[in-house]
């Protein structure tokens, strides 16, 4: 993770398009200015991170599956928990699997764990549509590639 | 339009916008009587892909609303919608 450049996602794990479903890696740093804030003395991975970490896991399965032809936006969070504590250092493995693909818009659920133990779970909405820019979709293509998401194809 | 169709629907509105169920009748406006916005239609939208099996052309409607090649009311009166909810249905079979 680079929490100060919002990048969440370490690792595309595994990804089935035909089962509509991702799997990626996500380490928290030990170190980061948002810890000094969140909380001093206590650092703790802020809930609204957790939570985008699903979102940029289930954009990923989003992108993939719409072969980076239109952009998925997170406009709705329609249910979150969020069980547990986390902390600096810890690896997290999040997934995502696509629940409906509708008009202009997609649903998903996805989950976090770390060593198989359930952390946070929610249900998402995202607007599709195409990219805004063309510099934006070739941005994105080249981060999803770095980060192990196949891009062509 | 279907009865049957027209009740889910219904039920559905209602139930997702926390709208009077009473309030609404196959002359009702989704927007303009019911006060829908865009993202509850959203969350109308998926309820009603999901119940019906179907993928409600949204953007295509609004492509046509926002070229003149239809009006919001041919899509978003309650008895324009569930007729075409039935045509997709029909054509799903």
């Amino acid at each position: 993770m680079n929490l100060e450049y919002f990048q969440l996602i370490d690792r595309v794990e595994s990804l089935d398009r035909a089962a509509n479903r991702i799997q990626c890696r996500a380490t928290v740093p030990t170190k980061s200015t948002i810890f000094e804030g969140h909380f001093p003395g206590y650092p703790l991975m802020p809930g609204v991170l957790i939570v985008e970490s699903m979102a940029q896991t289930s954009g990923y399965l989003l992108l993939s599956l719409l072969k980076f032809e239109r952009m998925p936006f997170l406009i709705q969070i329609q249910s979150a928990k969020l069980r547990t504590f986390v902390s600096p250092g810890e690896a997290l493995t999040v997934r995502a699997t696509l629940e409906h693909e509708g008009s202009g818009f997609a649903a998903t659920k996805a989950g976090v764990e770390r060593e198989g133990k359930p952390i946070a779970d929610a249900e998402l909405r995202f607007r599709t549509m195409p990219f805004p820019k063309p510099e934006l979709q070739g941005m994105v293509r080249d981060y999803a590639r770095s980060v192990g998401l196949p891009v062509d194809g | 339009m279907s009865d049957d169709t027209f009740n889910a629907v219904a039920n559905i509105i209602a139930e997702v916008s926390s709208i009077d169920r009473a309030k609404i009748t196959p002359e009702s406006h989704a927007m303009n009587d019911l006060g829908i916005d865009s993202l509850d239609f959203l969350d109308i939208t998926f309820a009603i892909d999901k119940h019906f099996g179907i993928k409600m052309p949204l953007e295509k409607w609004m492509e046509d609303v926002n070229e003149g090649r239809a009006s919001a009311e041919d899509f978003f009166v309650m008895k324009n919608l569930v007729g075409r909810i039935d045509e997709l249905v029909a054509a799903k079979a």
